[in-house]
């Protein structure tokens, strides 16, 4: 009997040390409105180069500004899968990190901004004179009611279609533009016996992607752009030609296409199994690093049907979220990230281009100097499948809809879904 | 919830002699135990039932942005789900799986403890060897099945090298396939890829479980009924199957909350599938909570998961405080 009861006082001892280990914490969480607090950078940079790409940004910080203590608090997972998840339990319990990584566009205007949770940077971007080295387009998808909200660090192009040079040459096929010229393409490599299009739709977002460009392709950027004000409505013709023109697409993509994830179908096209798939720009680091083909020589790229000087943009910006200790040092950060030097710095690792206008353009591969020619010239709209056109709330009905239109195909039923869900737009 | 009192339940007298006695010393013991068990029970209140509370609470509001708003919404969020495609065919899917699940780890259970029990040479090596893949994660299988039976690789590959077809884990089509509100209802054959592996992971358990119970029958009990004329056939199917009922009630209680709760496994192996044939209510909640950011749909869907493994959970609690008592 004894011997149990010194057992239960030990583990009352156990259970009370680790409600004091829980009360320390917390404390120490009070503590980071100390003066000495860590900036700590909140992302999903931990893939290859976009990790080496963080680390030399915050090196270059370091460098400049010795006094700060810095932290990478990066959340693992593609895409911020997780990381947003993380990110919306630490806003709403009041304990933001110093900054962290948002897609420009609605998911910080319609997100956190309209939550209220962001301090505007009109005045960091006048004292560091931003506001004619970003392209005014840019600067609007970062602002809201005539604030600004948030610095782009990298820009990347979601409207790419990239195709396998040899199976193209072997095959005698010119490089489409319209969407004419795409299905005689892909009619011609499907009867030579190649996958014309490959698609990973595990994750449905990259089925959504194919979706928006080929609505860009149909609607313009115009009215592409009044979709998600509200201006024109799902029920429109052009959207329901761009729903049948997707679905007229997805009877040339491979058969497993639910079963892969978006670095299978680059593979895909990569080892010649199929001739072109549609990917943001993030595919060319995946060719490039990972599976070691030449830029122009392996694999090629140019617009997807008819979205010619049109930019589907998907930007990586970092703000300043309100109510953090040390609002100076992010501010110190966010001069590091928005200079000609921190964009050049951070680009080439990540293989993405800078969202400044100004940077020097020697430091970036073919690719990378063509597009940003493009990115100077093109018109700029917002990427839906990235957060960007339209709010999360939104964009996961849409990334519904969209799942379910690849298997049933049924256009009025994937247009009645759409138009259900931009109730989500108001 | 507890596995092993159901097979030992033929050990009442102790427990009715421990009751007397602490009935008579209402004393210091006594006071010590409540006074121990009150920090636990303060905890479980206020983190499990607390949080379950206020999860239905967050149901029943407006809560479908980033910032919380508290208005109550009534049963909104349950009436949008309920006409909602992903939804029913999640619930078509949990149906399903739950059901081919149980069944199969049941019967494999029983047939391969039936075999470990014919006192056979390096017993405890096949016994370990099938509850080995019972100490792994969830994710880990999920990851390793969807090598196993992706189309372009693992065994689906020879498959197709043999002309067979190659490509049922992606298959969306659903047998037999009948209208039922806005989803086809029946077994969806992707769906059979889940199953596979959630078997092979959990098997190991209910052999183990069928293996005690097997060993709690006494051997007169065998020999009564051989000497009675029984074949060895009968001695099982009449016998010892009857026998082995408590068994199957925690294997059936301890598979359903798993299945009934599933989230891992499947976000690891298929995620949704084509057209939401491998989803279930478990991923459609994090995706529409921590994605989509509809924090009351999510506590709803929470809150009908919680009430579908409380189906088979408070039965079983009801029943067995009777037995008891």
């Amino acid at each position: 009997m004894k011997a149990r009861k010194l057992k239960f006082m030990s583990l009352l001892l156990v259970l009370a040390m680790v409600l004091a280990a829980c009360n320390s914490d917390s404390s120490s969480g009070d503590g980071k409105k100390d003066k000495d607090a860590k900036l700590d950078i909140f992302s999903w940079w931990t893939g290859a180069g976009e990790e080496d790409g963080l680390n030399a940004l915050i090196d270059l910080f370091k460098e400049k500004h010795p006094d700060v203590k810095v932290e990478n608090a990066a959340v693992a997972g593609g895409a911020g899968t997780n990381a947003k998840a993380v990110l919306a339990s630490r806003m709403q319990g009041d304990d933001p990190p110093a900054t962290f990584q948002v897609h420009g566009g609605a998911e910080l205007n319609e997100g956190w901004v309209a939550a209220g949770k962001m301090e505007p940077l009109n005045d960091l971007y006048e004292e560091e004179g931003w506001n004619d080295k970003f392209p005014q387009d840019l600067i609007d998808m970062v602002s809201k009611d005539g604030n600004i909200y948030s610095v782009p660090v990298n820009i990347h192009r979601g409207n790419v279609l990239w195709y396998n040079t040899k199976v193209f040459e072997e095959n005698g096929i010119e490089v489409p533009t319209t969407f004419d010229e795409w299905f005689a393409a892909a009619d011609k490599l499907k009867e030579a016996g190649v996958t014309p299009l490959a698609l990973g739709d595990k994750e449905p977002w990259t089925a959504t992607q194919l979706f928006e460009s080929t609505l860009l392709g149909i609607l313009g950027p115009d009215d592409y752009n009044k979709l998600f004000t509200g201006e024109l409505s799902f029920k429109d013709d052009k959207v329901k030609e761009a729903a049948e023109t997707f679905k007229k697409m997805l009877s040339y993509i491979n058969e497993d296409h639910s079963s892969r994830n978006w670095q299978d179908a680059s593979q895909m096209v990569a080892n010649g199994e199929a001739a072109m798939n549609v990917m943001g720009d993030w595919a060319k680091g995946y060719f490039v690093n990972d599976l070691n083909l030449k830029v122009k020589e392996d694999f090629g790229w140019t617009e997807t049907p008819g979205t010619e000087g049109e930019f589907m943009v998907i930007t990586d910006t970092f703000g300043l979220p309100k109510g953090v200790s040390n609002p100076d040092d992010v501010k110190k950060f966010l001069s590091v990230l928005g200079s000609v030097e921190g964009q050049d710095v951070f680009n080439p690792l990540k293989g993405s281009i800078p969202a400044r206008t100004d940077s020097d353009v020697s430091k970036y591969d073919a690719y990378g100097q063509e597009t940003i020619e493009d990115f100077k010239q093109a018109s700029l709209v917002p990427s839906l499948a990235h957060g960007s056109a339209a709010p999360e709330g939104f964009l996961t009905k849409v990334n519904q809809a969209v799942n379910i239109f690849v298997t049933q195909q049924d256009v009025d039923q994937f247009i009645d879904s759409l138009d259900q869900a931009s109730g989500e737009l108001k | 919830m507890d596995p092993v009192r159901s097979s030992v339940k033929h050990t009442p007298p102790e427990l009715k002699v421990a009751t007397k006695r602490t009935k008579k010393a209402l004393t210091k013991d006594h006071l010590m135990a409540i006074g121990f068990l009150t920090p636990s029970l303060i905890l479980i209140a206020v983190f499990v039932y607390g949080f379950i509370g206020w999860t239905g609470y967050v149901s029943l509001s407006n809560w479908n942005s980033l910032v919380p708003d508290f208005s109550f919404a009534g049963l909104q969020n349950y009436i949008y789900l309920f006409k909602d495609f992903r939804f029913q065919a999640d619930l078509r899917n949990t149906l399903f799986f739950t059901i081919l699940f149980i069944l199969t780890v049941i019967v494999i259970g029983i047939v391969l403890a039936i075999l470990l029990d014919q006192k056979i040479r390096q017993e405890s090596l096949f016994r370990n060897i099938f509850f080995f893949p019972m100490a792994l994660s969830f994710v880990v299988t999920g990851v390793v099945w969807q090598w196993l039976l992706n189309p372009s690789t693992g065994v689906n590959l020879f498959l197709s090298k043999i002309g067979l077809d190659s490509k049922w884990y992606t298959d969306t089509t659903i047998i037999p396939g009948v209208s039922w509100g806005k989803i086809e209802f029946g077994i969806p054959v992707a769906i059979i890829a889940i199953v596979i592996a959630a078997v092979w992971q959990m098997t190991g358990f209910s052999v183990a479980m069928y293996l005690a119970g097997l060993r709690g029958i006494p051997e007169e009990v065998r020999e009564a009924a051989r000497i009675d004329g029984a074949s060895e056939f009968q001695v099982y199917w009449k016998v010892i199957l009857p026998l082995l009922r408590p068994i199957t009630i925690s294997v059936v209680i301890i598979m359903a909350h798993i299945s009934l709760k599933i989230f891992d496994l499947i976000y690891a192996m298929t995620g949704s599938g084509a057209n939401y044939v491998t989803d279930v209510p478990g991923v459609y909640m994090y995706e529409t909570t921590f994605r989509g950011n509809y924090y009351a749909n999510g506590a709803a869907i929470a809150i009908i998961m919680l009430l579908s493994v409380a189906i088979f959970i408070v039965p079983y609690l009801i029943s067995s405080r009777k037995g008891e008592s």
